[in-house]
């Protein structure tokens, strides 16, 4: 009987899928806030933009509603790719003027 | 325990495990490296899901591209001389309290909700479906993302080239 219990808890269902978008959301935002340098704050932002693709996927698929939320999915990984290319761009910048991208040291916008 | 359930686990563990690594580690090269394997642990639950063309766009575009893109990011804003490339952390006691709060909450929040579940088939493909959802019903959101890219292109062009001296 316990046994059984336990397995019923063991199959996978959606809030297995949630669990690990909550993780994953967590280590982003902690990424975020602690991690000096920049680009590795850039690197929180993507786990956080992950786990939000997960929850997509998992309750398009679980909530039954076709395949919308896989389409969402897709366009948050364009929108991904676009921000990431921004991002590193204005981290290049600041590179050239502050010769580090600690974001703790960066507080003026001009000279 | 079905196949099913091991190999879930199996890429959560994947995800999870890389991700701490990603936000510890510190040197920047290896938290880059380990985002590699987050990416591919998602991409694989992407796939448990029956999302098998958002896994193949997640392997192309993250691994290929953003990933490159963030390695290219680190080797240009660390000096050549210095041998480790090495990044501090701050504020990490309050943000570890604060973070564990906030995802109890949300677990909380999750397991107390009683989400309303269809079983579901895992389809073949999507590709097609997707396709058809992208030139009929999407077609607008479609246009907008190709102009968004086209402008962050030019925009991350312009602000990242030198300056005529």
């Amino acid at each position: 009987m316990q046994e059984e219990i336990r397995n019923k808890k063991l199959e996978v269902g959606l809030n297995h899928f949630l669990t690990v978008s909550v993780v994953l959301f967590s280590l982003g935002l902690y990424g975020v806030v602690t991690r000096k340098n920049a680009v590795m704050v850039l690197m929180g932002v993507e786990l956080i933009l992950n786990s939000a693709n997960i929850n997509f996927v998992a309750f398009s698929r679980f909530g039954n509603f076709g395949i919308n939320g896989e389409l969402y999915a897709l366009f948050v990984i364009i929108l991904a790719a676009a921000e990431a290319a921004i991002a590193l761009a204005i981290v290049l910048n600041i590179y050239k003027r502050f010769a580090n991208v600690n974001v703790d040291e960066i507080n003026n916008l001009k000279e | 325990m079905e196949l099913y359930d091991i190999i879930f686990y199996l890429f959560a563990a994947i995800t999870i495990v890389s991700g701490i690594v990603v936000v510890n580690a510190k040197n920047i090269v290896h938290s880059a490296f380990s985002l590699l394997l987050t990416f591919f642990g998602v991409s694989g639950i992407y796939v448990l899901l029956g999302a098998d063309f958002l896994a193949i766009v997640q392997i192309m575009v993250y691994v290929g591209g953003i990933l490159i893109l963030l390695l290219f990011g680190v080797m240009l804003t660390n000096k050549i001389t210095d041998v480790e490339i090495r990044s501090g952390s701050f504020q990490v006691f309050p943000a570890i309290i604060g973070l564990a709060a906030f995802a109890a909450i949300l677990f909380g929040v999750m397991t107390s909700t009683n989400w309303k579940t269809e079983s579901f088939e895992i389809p073949a493909t999507t590709t097609f479906q997707l396709g058809r959802l992208l030139i009929s019903e999407y077609a607008l959101v479609f246009e907008l993302l190709g102009i968004l890219l086209l402008v962050a292109l030019i925009g991350a062009a312009s602000i990242a080239r030198r300056d005529k001296e």
